[in-house]
């Protein structure tokens, strides 16, 4: 049961790590246009760049 | 360049350490770039974002534009000289209808502090809750002795910092409600979290066998999402209602020793002179002083037919002058008006919609002393049988935990965020939480007519009855006239291929009509007197050739689109059909009769039609008004539930519980039927988490419910409700 000690941080910093990712992505106002976002990825124009 | 600036900005969140920075540096891009924003309910594709993006990019001075399609709006980046009814002609151009929306409220909403904070919350509960439940999955499946409390205190560990931070909302609510002395779902929401934490932290400082961590989590992570769902579906309903609301912008031109200057209504007293140019509205009540045009009073009174408008005359707030300039004495301001004298009317007729009480509220009048009351029975009926505090607190937290409003709480946002969206998908914006309840319940509707029924613009309907030459020099002098009757005139004679005759020294007689000379002969075009002709009382102009009168252009209001189909698919549908309206008599029967409505009333005051639909209310009808002039926010206000289209004056706007983005009246029937499934939806998930309860309730209270059981029922329940509400779609 020795391994606990190591897995029990590790997960918590795994699933951190995953905490962290999504509130960056609210701070970068990824959310704020899903389906818009969801139709530009059909259409070939933006395939070199993202609109800004 | 300041587009690069900005967008590093905002993506840095380190810049939000130095907000002083930032607002800095927004300000000094304002000067030199105007953002402008505009509400197109048209786009729905691909295809329509880019066509909308490129069309807005090709005109000249225009940085950048983006479309959002899941708020339909267009923000642009453009030049200071850039306005926003330049980039509306753009779009009217490719085929797009757009609407201007204030850009400093739209900055406010844009960021939604509110909606952020949620979703943090939730993300955190989310993170947690999993977290804990990985921890339990163990416990349940086995894990003993100290490795149990290993355990428990780890996610004792996890689960009270988390529920501390997440559950800050559910922590306020139930306190403001419990300082007024009533219960609310978070109430119950709250005392269940609570005992479930202490009496977890109580077990497992004894290393007890059950800890409910997991389940308090959960609890505040379903719940959470509801709420978050809940505040989205009404953050996009209120900033763009509140954008519309300032679609009107708000200035004057005050005229102070002879010159004119530009400013906003608000700074306007009594005993200023205000110019009111042709095509502006009337910013305050007041005298006329100079000029003589024509006034549309439309949106006040319904009246179709334009007003003669000469000095001494007075006017109110809200008409629109149409030919000629007038200078105005503000007699009264902003508050005095008697555009804002209506809103007291408004508050009369306001107080008698407060009555309705939300589903939600029902249920939660039901429920939230029902498991206050069982808990406790539960506690103390251990507590007689064993007496052992500990046993039976741990009962009465089961008890609570199991009956905790999970699916109750998803069971109403869920759906009403699925039929919102889908409203909104048809250019329909739901203002009020409650409105889509209300909606189903309609079973009469009351239409208004100028404006709502129909365009508010004329159309001529005689062309035929006159030779080329009539048309001909009545196409020359209607060119040259701004007057909605000549705009008319003209369009449908060039639609005919007519060509406008070769009439010289034209000139517009402001008020009157138009004149020139033909030939040698004068000839005018406008009023029946000035022309010297007998009104017939229907809306025309009428054309005299030296001194010779023409039969008159008679002019109709064109229907609105969809007006005809919405009125036959609600007669369709069952629903009485009342149209109510200003107008005189003549106009609104022949309206009346073209739709087949058998139920009118013309020449109505705005108390008579609140009082019309008070009348009906108290008959016991759920009345649904549809209406937008000033005359009708009463009558708005009154009736069950209100639908004005977005052309509306925005007092109306702001009465009215869903606004039409588009112009066009058919998607009415379709709300009423989304309203009543959705309706139908939220009871059945009532009963869905009902049936939970009855099953898992006795067990709790039989003191067999786990830790396992309670997660179980939590998650089964949440998750059947949300599906239901999906399958709305």
């Amino acid at each position: 049961m020795q391994v606990l000690s190591y897995l029990i941080p590790v997960s918590l910093l795994l699933g951190g790590v995953g905490l962290a990712a999504f509130l960056y992505t609210v701070r970068s106002n990824q959310y704020d246009d899903p389906e818009g976002n969801a139709h530009r990825i059909l259409s070939g124009q933006y395939d070199d760049k993202p609109k800004s | 360049m300041t587009a690069v600036a900005r967008a590093h900005l905002s993506a840095c969140p380190a810049c939000d350490a130095v907000p002083a920075a930032q607002a800095l540096a927004d300000h000094a891009q304002t000067e030199q770039e105007a953002r402008i924003a505009l509400s197109v309910p048209g786009v729905h594709c691909a295809a329509c974002i880019a066509t909308v993006e490129r069309a807005l990019e090709a005109y000249p001075n225009v940085t950048s534009a983006r479309v959002n399609l899941t708020l339909k709006r267009a923000s642009v980046e453009a030049g200071a000289e850039i306005t926003a009814s330049d980039l509306v002609s753009v779009l009217a151009a490719v085929g797009y209808e757009a609407h201007e929306l204030d850009a400093g409220t739209l900055s406010a909403t844009q960021n939604d502090k509110a909606g952020r904070d949620l979703l943090m919350r939730l993300a955190v509960a989310g993170f947690a809750s999993m977290n804990v439940m990985l921890l339990s999955v163990s416990v349940w499946s086995g894990a003993e002795a100290a490795t149990r409390d290993l355990f428990h205190w780890i996610s004792a560990a996890i689960a009270l910092p988390t529920i501390l931070f997440s559950g800050k909302p559910f922590f306020v609510h139930a306190w403001s409600a419990l300082k007024h002395r009533r219960l609310n779902m978070d109430v119950p929401i709250v005392l269940a979290i609570v005992l479930a934490v202490v009496t977890s932290l109580w077990e497992t400082s004894l290393s007890g066998e059950h800890a409910y961590f997991d389940a308090a989590l959960t609890l505040v992570f379903f719940l959470l999402g509801g709420r978050y769902l809940d505040h989205r579906t009404r953050a996009v309903a209120r900033s763009a209602a509140e954008e519309l609301a300032a679609l009107e912008v708000p200035r004057a031109f005050r005229v102070v020793n002879g010159r004119e200057e530009s400013v906003a209504v608000r700074d306007l007293q009594v005993g200023d002179v205000i110019l009111v140019r042709p095509g502006g509205r009337m910013p305050v009540d007041g005298e006329i002083l100079e000029g003589q045009s024509e006034l549309d009073r439309s949106l006040l009174t319904g009246e179709t037919l334009p007003v003669f408008a000469e000095p001494g005359q007075t006017v109110s707030a809200g008409e629109v002058n149409l030919t000629g300039p007038l200078m105005i004495r503000a007699s009264a301001v902003g508050e005095q008006t008697s555009l804002h004298r209506m809103a007291d009317l408004v508050a009369v007729a306001e107080s008698g919609r407060s009555n309705y009480t939300s589903l939600a509220d029902k249920a939660a009048k039901l429920y939230a002393p029902g498991v206050h009351i069982l808990s406790a029975l539960s506690f103390v009926g251990w507590y007689l049988y064993t007496f052992d505090v500990r046993t039976a607190l741990n009962i009465a937290a089961a008890v609570l935990i199991i009956t905790c409003p999970c699916a109750l709480g998803l069971a109403v946002p869920a759906v009403t965020t699925a039929a919102s969206g889908r409203l909104f998908r048809k250019g329909m914006l739901v203002k009020h939480s409650t409105a889509l309840e209300r909606m189903a319940q309609v079973d009469t509707v009351v239409f208004d007519k100028t404006g709502t029924l129909t365009a508010g613009t004329p159309k001529l309907i005689n062309l035929d009855a006159f030779d080329s030459e009539t048309l001909s020099i009545a196409l020359a002098l209607s060119r040259v006239s701004a007057h909605p009757l000549s705009v008319a005139l003209t369009q449908a004679a060039q639609m005919a291929g007519v060509e406008p005759a070769a009439v010289q020294k034209l000139q517009e007689v402001p008020g009157y009509g138009t004149q020139g000379l033909y030939n040698g002969d004068l000839v005018r075009l406008g009023r029946a007197s000035w022309v010297g002709a007998s009104n017939e009382g229907s809306t025309a102009a009428y054309l005299s050739i030296a001194g010779k009168v023409s039969e008159g252009f008679v002019f109709e209001d064109s229907l609105r689109a969809g007006a005809e189909e919405a009125v036959t698919a609600l007669r369709e549908g069952g629903k009485d059909i009342v149209l109510i309206s200003g107008d005189s008599s003549d106009a609104v029967r022949a309206l009346a009769e073209k739709l087949g409505i058998a139920n009118w009333e013309a020449e109505a005051l705005p108390e008579d039609k609140a009082k019309r639909i008070q009348a009906l209310s108290e008959k016991g009808r759920y009345v649904l008004m549809v209406g937008d002039g000033l005359n009708d926010t009463a009558a708005l206000a009154a009736a069950h539930v209100s639908i004005s289209p977005a052309s509306a004056l925005d007092a109306a706007r702001v009465a009215s519980d869903i606004v039409l983005l588009g112009g066009d009246l058919s998607p009415i029937p379709m709300a009423i039927e989304t309203a009543q499934s959705a309706t139908g939806r939220i009871r059945e998930n009532f009963r869905i988490a009902t049936i939970y309860n009855i099953v898992a309730v006795p067990l709790a209270v039989a003191g067999l419910a786990t830790p396992l059981i309670a997660a179980l029922a939590m998650s089964l329940s949440s998750i059947t409700v949300s599906l239901n509400a999906l399958r709305l779609r």
